[in-house]
């Protein structure tokens, strides 16, 4: 019953689609209400729903979809994303045609997330992934400005490469095992560790999907996507998108196909460090809003990979703690920029300054999203954060919990700067007419300022049974 | 295996002409053989290990997923070329890595 | 033996005239050319459902494609082309030579693997396969192409007002 969350996505975009009298108007509420539900829905107990059943609708057709506390943390974070985009939508896509196309583009991305997030077979996961990278194509470049086609160029050669490398990974997994599907391949893999082949196709997959996550080295598509792309497939693609496509399908793979080993482990460290340090210093330097918080995406990402790569459980409950975090606080932030954006018609952080007067919402809200992106007490981040660094240091990787914990300052440095230039400091006199902006963008950043500052409150009561859940997904 | 080699072959030939291209189609004419490579190993690694009817429902998905992206990706190139008159890569600058 | 060593090589050489001739609108032709090789040995490897899918859209829809983008773009002036094949052939030179550098390496000191190679399949065939067993993969095929229907809405509608 757990493919119910691709199949209604993907069927309301075929009914709003059809040709009835003033079903359009119908697209915002509706994807509202499916993303609420989709939010909701994670919250049900273990049962018969989140189990593979192979013969849901009547033997008919047969879904292998499964789900663990990982891909549970992952279609909450989707739900949340996609609410805040499609509030995002009203305010900055004015013409309503555009925003109709927008809307059903974004319901095929979350269908497409949404099974990526299910999966249990290696190339199912490819196509849902690839048909999440073609609708995030399509949303970069919706506005076909100059910037915004260039980025979505950028983003399909690389994200191509990428994926040509996951299927010759695939290929040499099918050579091996016979099949796709993760149990089959886990199997096979525990027997031959050593082969050169496996080993490649080991490789392949982690280098495409670090390609995919935005990681450094590989990370040159992805601050002229997220800066180019309209206001609202930003959020969307900060929050959950590379998420999904990179860190989560690297999570995946490593826990149910190819097992952690010390190679694998010393890799994932050194990219998530080299990440995490080198984003953050270049996101120092930056004068485009938007581009600032992408660096910041990275050095982000490249944390939950240092929790990744301690290998072990809490590390894990450590980074997907962090996937959570990070598409409140970042959708929180992106939403700020959107404001900003649409009520001064620039990002050029060096223009602005005093908007804390003008702004209170918008301000309020940055600086709880700042602030938790940095990790500071009791706001949610520092749960998240704090995790990887005790993980990190519980297993041995003294020299890395330092540099993560180096990494949070840098973090809180830049941010820092940001606020003092864009809310305080002297105001413009070009922009001292400015005012708040409307109820689309202050509404939803409303909501996940409360959510972070619930969240940070609530974590620790809940921090020992969320971890004790991902048990069962390293193997116990 | 002897197809192996030659896979590897056209990867080479795909990925230097995505790198050296001047032209943005040209780039996706890269892209494409970069798909035919690895459509060949899927075939190859499925004949030699009997799984040839997987290997070709996965290929055949592949080249429907590889049509959508290639159509999308004529939409942006045609697009980009309204804008600067030219299918001139050096042109497409204007972002900062 | 012999016979799939010259169409590998075939293959190779038409992807290597794809990617260094000068003009766009014969790299386009040197692609479904490359398709149409990769057809054959697909054929001869008894893959003939994927190959035909491979000819009729690898060698046909997409060169189709690419030849309509080349089209619709402004022709380069005979001065510019003379230019482009002198820059086009510096650049692309090198390839050629790494190929058969990298093609000598891997023959002579090719890896060799020693894994066991699976049971294989029990007698299905691909359609059985593609209906019965990867249902989830068809319904993310039909996914995609409707987001391929929104894309060719979003990016190739006429533009009311001026760019």
């Amino acid at each position: 019953m757990s493919a119910l969350l691709i199949l209604v996505p993907f069927f309301s975009v075929l009914i709003l689609n059809l040709p009835l009298k003033g079903i359009r108007k119908l697209a915002f509420g509706g994807a509202i209400c499916l993303s609420l539900l989709q939010m909701a829905a994670v919250f049900i107990p273990d049962s018969a729903f989140w189990k593979i059943n192979p013969h849901a609708f009547g033997s008919i057709f047969s879904f292998e979809l499964s789900a663990d506390s990982l891909s549970k943390v992952i279609l909450f974070c989707i739900g949340l994303v996609s609410f805040s985009a499609l509030f995002a939508t009203r305010q900055t896509l004015k013409e309503s045609a555009g925003r109709f196309n927008f809307i059903n583009i974004i319901l095929i991305a979350v269908a497409g997330m949404n099974g990526v997030a299910l999966a249990q077979d290696i190339f199912s996961l490819y196509i849902y992934l690839e048909i999440t990278a073609v609708s995030s194509f399509i949303l970069i470049a919706f506005n076909r400005d100059i910037l915004g086609l260039e980025g979505a160029f950028k983003y399909i050669l690389l994200s191509g490469v990428a994926t040509v490398l996951m299927l010759a990974g695939i290929a040499l997994f099918m050579l091996i095992a016979g099949s796709t599907s993760f149990a089959v391949i886990h199997a096979v893999l525990l027997n031959h560790n050593k082969d050169f082949l496996i080993s490649l196709g080991i490789g392949l997959f982690i280098v495409a999907l670090f390609i995919k996550s935005g990681l450094m080295p590989f990370h040159g598509w992805l601050p002229d996507a997220y800066t180019a792309a309209p206001a609202a497939a930003s959020v969307l693609l900060a929050g959950v998108v590379t998420k999904i496509a990179g860190v989560y399908v690297l999570i995946r793979i490593l826990v149910s196909v190819i097992s952690f080993s010390p190679a694998i482990k010393s890799i994932l460290l050194f990219v998530g460090a080299l990440s995490a340090i080198l984003a953050a210093i270049a996101a120092l330097t930056q004068s485009d809003f938007k581009r600032m918080l992408s660096y910041s995406s990275i050095s982000q990402v490249g944390y939950i990979i240092l929790g990744v790569g301690s290998g072990s459980v809490l590390g894990i409950a450590g980074a997907a703690l962090h996937i959570f975090n990070h598409a409140a606080f970042k959708s929180l932030l992106f939403i700020n920029s959107a404001a900003v954006e649409c009520q001064l018609g620039s990002r050029d952080i060096e223009e602005m300054g005093g908007l804390a007067k003008q702004m209170p919402v918008t301000s309020l809200t940055s600086i709880i999203g700042s602030l938790s992106c940095a990790g500071i007490p009791p706001l949610a981040g520092f749960w998240s954060k704090l995790v990887i660094v005790i993980a990190l240091w519980m297993a041995g990787f003294r020299a890395y919990a330092v540099i993560a914990v180096l990494g949070s300052i840098l973090t809180l440095t830049y941010f820092l700067i940001l606020q003092r230039k864009v809310f305080f400091g002297k105001p413009n006199a070009e922009f001292k007419d400015i005012k708040e902006a409307g109820f689309s963008l202050t509404f939803p950043a409303l909501i996940l300022a409360a959510l972070i500052i619930g969240a940070g409150i609530f974590t620790p009561f809940i921090l020992n049974r969320f971890i004790l859940s991902f048990n069962s997904i390293l193997g116990g | 295996m002897l197809s192996a080699i030659f896979v590897v072959l056209l990867f080479i030939i795909g990925i230097y002409c995505i790198m050296a291209s001047y032209n943005l189609v040209r780039a996706l004419i890269g892209l494409e053989i970069l798909i035919k490579a690895v459509t060949l190993l899927i075939i190859a690694a499925g004949a030699k290990s009997g799984h040839l009817h997987l290997a070709q429902a996965l290929v055949i998905t592949v080249i429907v997923v590889e049509v959508v992206m290639i159509t999308i990706a004529v939409g942006v190139v045609v697009g980009i070329h309204i804008h600067n008159n030219s299918l001139d890569v050096r042109k497409v600058r204007r972002l900062k890595g | 033996m012999f016979l799939d060593l010259l169409s590998l090589i075939l293959l190779v050489s038409a992807a290597l005239w794809t990617v260094m001739t000068r003009s766009l609108l014969r790299s386009a032709i040197g692609l479904a050319l490359t398709s149409a090789i990769l057809t054959v040995i697909m054929f001869k490897m008894e893959a003939n459902l994927a190959a035909v899918f491979e000819l009729s859209v690898c060698a046909g829809l997409i060169p189709v494609l690419f030849v309509s983008v080349v089209s619709l773009t402004q022709p380069y002036t005979h001065q510019e082309i003379l230019e482009r094949m002198k820059s086009m052939f510096a650049r692309f030179r090198l390839l050629p030579v790494i190929l058969i550098g990298i093609g000598l390496i891997l023959v002579l000191l090719g890896p060799h693997s020693q894994a066991k190679l699976p049971l294989p399949e029990s007698g299905e065939n691909t359609r059985f396969i593609l209906w019965h067993l990867r249902q989830l993969d068809l319904l993310g095929q039909v996914i995609i192409l409707l987001g391929g229907v929104f894309g060719v809405e979003v990016l190739f509608k006429e533009r009311k007002k001026s760019a």
